[in-house]
């Protein structure tokens, strides 16, 4: 770069000018704070930036931010970026979805955008509800869920996100919580630095269909017991328990004494993020928050980009005289 | 080779149908006499007819593959309508074909395939070659394995090997025949078993002995020649609709200078577009195969949002599928190009049939007021134009097109007479850069008066950084509107400037200047139209003939065209869904004529149709 101009962006900046629409208290308005914050940091200008989502509540979201954007229709998103992202190596790509836009109408595009590694930052809000339809089960939903739509309990056994990203050969994995914004943005600039696909969960409390649903881990009475914190290179622990990895056994568990793991996210195996993954259902009970898994692998839209460079460095002449070459290739005759 | 000399008959115009097992080589065999039909400068049209199923059960009626092409000193529209020499590989091949040959026909059987066993497969219990039955045809027996066999006992090749070679025997037969010239065949068979010398020894071995087998044997007595057609000067290929569409949107990367981005899910029969452009990466092209057909639009949309000329290409099913994505495109007003090869539907139906049915699905086939601008190829080589003014449209006009080509023109072939590059359209479009209004403001829904297009600011634009997506927006701004004067102010916005894209004029082709009746048609029925319409002015009747290229929307001079006829026809291989949009559009009292097979129409159906409604009105 012949000069390099310091950027010098607030929050602030990243504010548009369109009023904010999420009901009052949702765990969204914490969200979008964290990530205006956060932004400045990446010290990216505005205009390389892109927000796309889905449909849902979450997915409002891009209107929220000064940057480039687009809502676009219900579970696409991961498709749209996917053509943007490879298209576009210039730009720093962001996903924002909901569990029924990403898990339910669009799960085929995001495990196919997990497994292709491609350069994007998804951020799946989870609160465990359809919030925009005003209140439907939604796949991440405990079994047996009273809702509208299914007021004898709903019948389908929720999916567990991480797991399922990591089962789409996901690069990098991470959960994190709408109400803790120190975490937050720690988990934003993780995925942020990530090359490849960052799948990012965030606890998102719904306080309209599905108050509290987080609350186990959240609040200061019960969260010590609960909630697991994820720290590259630190023993795993929660409360005055151990996460522990028993011989010949296959997963991971909680139990007192014994010798807790030591987390490394850039072990190359999932097996072992995946057991961490199973540690808490959809009961909270020992549930993990930070970076699961932080490995590097190709992406698809490098691979992609340097097939099409590397045609183009081996093709001699303008691109109308190659046209022309091209048109006239094959069994050609002529007639004077 | 000197051999006894052979009457040479002059034949103006030939019909040849190559059928067999799947597993036969008939395309190959029938794209192979194309070509060197082509090197001498026959004018040629040609049909493929193949099963979706990759190989059926051998010596099946079902597992028959077919490659016609026909031939001519002059101008012709159609691969034909009915073959004039049929080369039936196997029983199965003669019984699927039989009904569609002219008494008189030549039909070269392969003997060797007659077995009882093949015969009973396909419910002959008596061998037809036996039974007088084919006594209206001229019947040549050939024993087309165990003559190939024969003439490769001492190349070294395996049986099997050798038997597949047979295919080049009866090419080089029917080389013979119709004196075609052979080194473009042999330079092929080099480059095709470049890495077995022995087969393209084999090959070519069994293409010499099927020539010489004609030349020596007492079967058959008479040569033709099919004199060159007056075709215009200028460099021609063979050129199938497929191949054609892929160069055209090639050629519209390179004439707008924009990286082209094709996102694509495999379908019958648009693959091919797929396979195609994945070989020209040299000219910016990414070609991705994505998930499902909704994943493959939606990439085409994020690159066209980011700046490239944004492609996706399938057929009927897919289009459903896509749907919702290019509702969402004319929200956006993005440009966007769909390509539809359509085949017959509904569902699965007939893969590898064509058929004109996804016309409604075009037009129409999305919830709410969702107008965008549709095309359709009138011939293989035109699909290459076809696809350059639909990247032309939806560039300058921002908008999805759809263009449907349909499984006719897409497989079939003809001759092409290559344009030259710098007068293909220059079809480059600014990018936004800066604001647009007086007081320094971005509005990414303020639209140019001419065009009636919005700025195509693409994410990296300093200072337009901008939001748009799939809820209602407000004029000019683009913000999230519920506003009911706004939203009937959009709606109709985005109608007008479907409709106000212009279009060149539908020409009329009447030499007589005193039909009464005009025929309309629209995409691949344009062949068979035409030979009809010719065969009738043969022969002293008066027609006129329309064809559409645009459908949407349709060209300004229609109403006044169709205006002056006491009778409008309109053939469609569908139900009537042009006849629809003309009937309530117009007020015209559109004759439909309709054939749903998933055959394209016969020049000769088509005629008599006609001649009955110029006759008795």
């Amino acid at each position: 770069m012949a000069e390099t101009v310091a950027l010098q962006l607030t929050a602030k900046d990243f504010k548009s000018d369109q009023e904010v629409r999420w009901c009052p208290g949702c765990g969204d308005y914490s969200i979008l704070a964290a990530m205006q914050r956060f932004m400045p940091e990446l010290g990216i200008p505005r205009e390389k930036i892109v927000f796309v989502s889905g449909i849902g509540c979450s997915s409002r979201f891009p209107y929220y931010m000064n940057t480039y954007g687009m809502h676009s229709i219900h579970g696409r998103a991961p498709a749209i970026a996917t053509g943007l992202s490879t298209s576009r190596p210039d730009l720093n790509v962001w996903v924002v979805t909901g569990d029924g836009d990403a898990l339910s109408i669009g799960g085929n595009h995001l495990i196919h955008a997990l497994r292709r590694n491609v350069n994007l930052k998804i951020l799946l809000f989870n609160n465990r509800i359809y919030g925009l339809t005003k209140g439907q089960y939604s796949p991440t939903s405990e079994l047996g869920k009273i809702t509208k739509s299914t007021p004898t309990g709903s019948a389908d056994t929720p999916f567990n996100p991480l797991s399922l990203a990591l089962g789409a050969e996901a690069t990098f994995v991470a959960r994190t919580i709408d109400s803790d914004a120190k975490h937050l943005q720690s988990v934003l600039r993780a995925a942020a630095e990530h090359r490849g696909s960052a799948f990012v969960e965030i606890y998102q409390n719904c306080n309209i269909f599905n108050d509290g649903a987080f609350d186990l881990i959240k609040d200061p009475s019960t969260r010590e017991a609960h909630l697991i914190r994820l720290e590259q290179g630190q023993p795993i622990t929660v409360g005055n328990l151990n996460v522990v990895h028993p011989e010949g056994s296959f997963g991971l568990k909680v139990q007192e004494g014994g010798t807790p793991i030591v987390h490394d996210a850039t072990v190359d195996d999932p097996a072992y993020a995946f057991a961490l993954s199973r540690l808490s259902g959809s009961d909270l009970n020992t549930t993990p928050i930070g970076v699961f898994r932080n490995v590097q692998r190709p992406s698809y839209d490098e691979i992609v980009r340097k097939q099409v460079l590397d045609a183009q460095a081996q093709a001699t002449g303008a691109p109308e005289e190659m046209l022309g070459d091209l048109l006239n290739s094959g069994d050609t005759w002529t007639i004077l | 080779m000197a051999a006894p000399a052979k009457r040479v008959e002059q034949l103006d115009r030939v019909v040849i149908r190559f059928a067999g097992d799947s597993g036969d080589g008939m395309q190959l065999t029938g794209d192979r006499f194309t070509s060197e039909t082509a090197q001498l400068g026959n004018d040629i049209s040609t049909l493929p007819n193949f099963p979706a199923e990759i190989r059926a059960p051998a010596g099946t009626l079902p597992g028959v593959s077919s490659f016609q092409v026909h031939f001519a000193d002059y101008d012709i529209l159609t691969p034909g309508d009915a073959p004039n020499v049929l080369v039936a590989m196997n029983p199965a091949a003669l019984k699927a074909n039989l009904a569609d040959l002219p008494a008189g026909a030549d039909i070269i059987v392969n003997t060797d395939e007659f077995t009882r066993r093949n015969l009973t497969k396909v419910g002959y219990t008596v061998s037809p070659l036996e039974d007088g039955s084919l006594d209206e045809f001229a019947v040549h027996p050939v024993a087309l394995t165990s003559l190939t066999l024969g003439a490769l006992a001492e190349s070294g090749v395996s049986k099997k090997d050798g038997e597949r070679a047979k295919n080049m025997f009866a090419l080089g037969l029917l080389s013979w025949m119709y004196s075609r010239p052979y080194e473009s065949t042999l330079r092929f068979l080099e480059r095709k078993f470049a890495k077995r010398p022995d087969l393209v020894a084999a090959n070519k071995e069994a293409f010499r002995a099927g020539w010489n087998y004609g030349e020596t044997t007492e079967a058959f007595s008479v040569r033709y020649e099919i004199k060159p057609a007056k075709m215009l000067p200028g460099t021609y290929r063979n050129i199938t609709g497929n191949q054609a569409l892929a160069l055209g949107l090639v050629a519209a990367a390179v004439r707008s200078k924009l990286p082209l981005f094709l996102g694509a899910y495999p379908i019958t029969p648009a693959s091919d577009i797929l396979h195609e452009l994945s070989k020209h990466k040299r000219f910016g092209v990414t070609t991705m195969q994505a998930e499902d057909e909704i994943a493959a639009i939606g990439a085409a949309l994020g690159a066209a949002y980011g700046g490239a000329l944004g492609v996706t290409t399938t057929s009927g099913p897919g289009v459903a599928l896509k749907g919702e994505t290019i509702s969402l495109a004319i929200a956006l007003e993005l440009p966007l190009v769909v390509v539809d090869v359509q085949r017959a539907g509904p569902s699965t139906g007939m893969p590898t049939k064509t058929e004109q049915a996804d016309l409604n699905m075009a037009l129409f086939g999305r919830h709410g007021e969702a107008p965008l601008a549709v095309i359709a190829p009138k011939s293989p080589s035109d699909c290459f134009h076809a696809a350059l003014e639909a990247a032309r449209i939806a560039l300058t006009y921002r908008t999805p097109v759809i263009l449907l080509s349909d499984n006719y023109v897409a497989n079939g072939s003809e001759p092409w007479l290559l344009p030259s590059v710098d007068e293909l359209p220059d079809l480059r479009v600014p990018f936004a850069t800066e604001a647009n209004t007086e007081d320094g403001r971005f509005l990414p829904y303020l639209r140019d008066p001419e065009t009636m297009a919005r700025p195509w600011a693409v994410p990296g634009t300093p200072g337009l950084e901008h939001r748009i997506g799939g809820l209602e927006k407000a004029d000019k701004t683009g913000d999230i509107s519920y506003d009911p004067a706004n939203h009937e102010f959009m709606v109709r916005t985005r109608q007008a400037r479907i409709d106000a894209i212009p279009v060149p004029d539908v020409d009329v082709e009447d030499p007589s200047e005193a039909a009464s009746v005009l025929v309309l048609g629209w995409g691949s029925t344009y062949g068979p139209i035409g030979a009809a319409c010719r065969s009738l002015r043969q022969r002293g009747l008066t027609i006129a003939q329309a064809h559409l290229r645009h459908l949407s929307p349709l060209p300004a001079n229609l109403g006044e065209v169709l205006a002056g006829y006491d009778k409008v026809v309109i053939p469609e291989m569908n139900l009537g869904q042009l006849a629809a949009v003309i009937r309530s559009r117009y007020l015209v009292d559109a004759v439909p004529f309709n054939q749903v097979s998933g055959l394209p129409f016969t020049a000769a159906t088509l005629e008599s149709m006609l001649e009955d409604v110029v006759k008795n009105g």
